[in-house]
């Protein structure tokens, strides 16, 4: 059978009047699958996401969703999706139930139905006992499962969530990663963007690191540790002395402060060398991981 | 984009209504209690109070004619407020409308259902005080209960001039201006509180052609005077187009405002 991607974007593009929020991007996601976008602040996330979501018209190039033109059938694709947005936007003038109910409706279910599934969920995201709760006395932890739970009212066969664990604590966070992977495995596609990468790395099937409105790398996690750091990193102190030592070998390294990192995949020799070579007080050697990555690719410098 | 163009809306305009509805009726009490207040105070501030210095105008006691006036006026109040102050909060405050557009509505349903629901706000409130009036004895029945029906176009024409303030003010502050420059010297110049015809000819042609609330007065005032007059007609078909004029236009603002 022929297999359509839930999403295909070719040469996307969105501007804020001079600012290029999205710039040509092209990518798929696949029937199945988590998909991450990484990216520091002000990449073009939230933007993205928001045309996927057919709420923020795109400038130029396509936009796939369910093989739908997100132009013209933006209805027919709303009704498939979950959406968590970045910032919180319950209805403080309802609890967490009629939050629900209320959005139910916009769906067209039938109260009955309604009813069944919000009972389901509020079980899904533990929230049983607030139910009769106004949102506003919800904690923030709380308010992002209520999120949650919104968004799969309608039994989504996408969900798109915007930083779902911004601001929650390990346990809620931990909680908010094993209900989507119980999602992923009941066969809902999940699209997700984060700022931590021990998130993305443990969600992510494949992902993309934006910045600037552009992508700059796709692939999986692993492969993308891999190819652009190798399997390991040793941390030694910054001095003149190591540099030479580093320079002779041949190593892929990149001083940080006072510190200089080396990207190896044989951390073994690289310790080796450089404690029979040069006279070291510290060393350490570590797992890259996708941190690694993304820091190499976007730059320490803060993003305004 | 062009701020005359035609909103494809779906029945969903009505899911956006109920869920308004749904917030009112967890306050009833609440919002019960002004229309059924402000009457009263009203009549005997100035019916009763000022009344004594008033003989009679056009015919009747000072009361009996401003009775239509305070009807009219509650039907302006309602619906003005509730889509700016109301639409506001939701729309910027609240990002209702953010979280609903998200669903298979769209932004055109979202302003629909909120003017229409300003129109019911008008009708609510109309019905509240009808009684209070009558029981004074002020209106004739059964022309005026007309008013019900009548206080949704009335209440829709306010809603979607609000709509249109809500939808270019830069922050909820700037809503006193609307307030001040619009709707207070409506309250006192369409001929509520005294006939349009003592203040100079300009000043009349003025309230005619531009002032909302004018003609919703005549209307109002035939019906608790039970005296209608073929002039009506003409209050009327400006009412229903001023209505859709700004019915369109300001949806068209929103979606200029909420959609980038
Ligand atoms: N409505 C808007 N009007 C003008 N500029 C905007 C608007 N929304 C976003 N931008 C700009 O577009 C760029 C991308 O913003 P976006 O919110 O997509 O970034 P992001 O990757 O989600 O960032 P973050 O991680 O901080 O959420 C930023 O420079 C932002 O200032
Ligand atoms: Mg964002």
């Amino acid at each position: 059978m022929f297999i359509v991607s839930i999403i295909v974007a070719e040469k996307l593009q969105k501007s804020f009047g001079k600012l290029i929020a999205v710039d040509g991007v092209s990518f798929t996601v696949e029937e199945g699958e988590v998909f991450g976008f990484l990216g520091p602040n002000g990449a073009g996330k939230t933007t993205a996401m928001k045309m996927i979501q057919c709420v923020s018209p795109k400038n130029a190039g396509r936009l796939l969703v369910f093989d739908m033109e997100v132009d013209t059938h933006p209805r027919e694709i709303k009704k498939l999706l979950g959406v968590v947005p970045q910032e919180n936007n319950l209805d403080p003038d309802f609890t967490v139930y009629e939050n629900l109910l209320a959005y139910s409706r916009y769906f067209d279910m039938s109260r009955q139905d309604a009813e069944r599934i919000i009972d389901e969920l509020l079980e899904f995201v533990q929230l049983e006992e607030k139910k009769e709760k106004m949102t506003e006395s919800l904690s923030g932890g709380m308010k992002r499962r209520l999120v949650l739970a919104r968004a799969l009212i309608n039994r989504p066969q996408l969900l798109i969530l915007d930083e779902p664990t911004v601001g929650l604590d390990p346990q809620a966070r931990h909680l908010m990663w094993d209900k989507l992977k119980s999602l992923k495995l009941q066969g809902v596609t999940i699209v997700l963007t984060t700022h931590y990468l021990e998130e993305a790395a443990y969600l992510c099937d494949r992902l993309v690191v934006m910045d600037h409105g552009r992508i700059l790398v796709e692939g999986k996690p692993d492969e993308l540790i891999r190819k652009y750091i190798g399997t390991d990193i040793v941390e030694a102190e910054n001095e003149p002395i190591v540099i030479a030592c580093l320079e002779k070998n041949n190593a892929m390294y990149e001083v940080i402060g006072d510190m200089i990192q080396i990207y190896t995949s044989d951390p073994q020799k690289t310790t080796d060398y450089l404690l029979k070579e040069c006279t070291l007080r510290k060393i350490t050697a570590r797992s890259a991981t996708l941190e690694d990555v993304f820091l190499k690719l976007t730059g320490r410098k803060l993003r305004e | 984009m062009s701020y005359f163009q035609i909103p494809r809306l779906s029945y969903r305009v009505t899911k956006v209504w109920l869920r308004n509805k749904d917030v009112f009726m967890k306050t009833l009490k609440l919002n019960f209690l002004p229309p059924f207040l402000e009457p009263l105070l009203y009549l005997f501030a100035l019916g009763f109070g000022l009344g004594m210095f008033v003989e009679t105008i056009e015919g009747v006691s000072y009361a009996r004619f401003i009775a239509p006036a305070l009807v009219s006026v509650t039907i302006m109040y309602a619906s003005f407020f509730e889509c700016t102050y109301g639409s506001y909060v939701r729309m910027y405050y609240q990002k209702t409308f953010d979280a609903i557009i998200a669903t298979p509505l769209s932004i055109e349903d979202v302003i629909a259902g909120e003017l229409l629901w300003g129109a019911t706000r008008s009708c609510i409130n109309a019905c509240i005080m009808l009684p209070v009036i009558a029981a004074f004895g002020l209106i004739e029945l059964p022309h005026s209960l007309l008013i019900i029906p009548f206080s949704l176009l009335g209440g829709l024409v306010f809603a979607s001039i609000a709509m249109c303030f809500t939808a270019i003010i830069p922050n909820i502050n700037s809503l006193s201006y609307p307030t001040t420059l619009f709707i207070t010297p409506m309250f006192l110049f369409s001929g509520t509180f005294f006939p349009l015809s003592v203040l100079p000819e300009p000043i009349q042609y003025f309230a005619f052609a531009l002032l909302p609330l004018t003609h919703v007065v005549n209307i109002v005032r035939a019906l608790t005077f039970a005296d209608l007059n073929q002039f009506l007609i003409f209050d009327f078909l400006w009412l229903f187009i001023a209505s859709l004029i700004f019915f369109v236009l300001s949806i068209n603002l929103m979606k200029r405002r909420l959609i980038v």
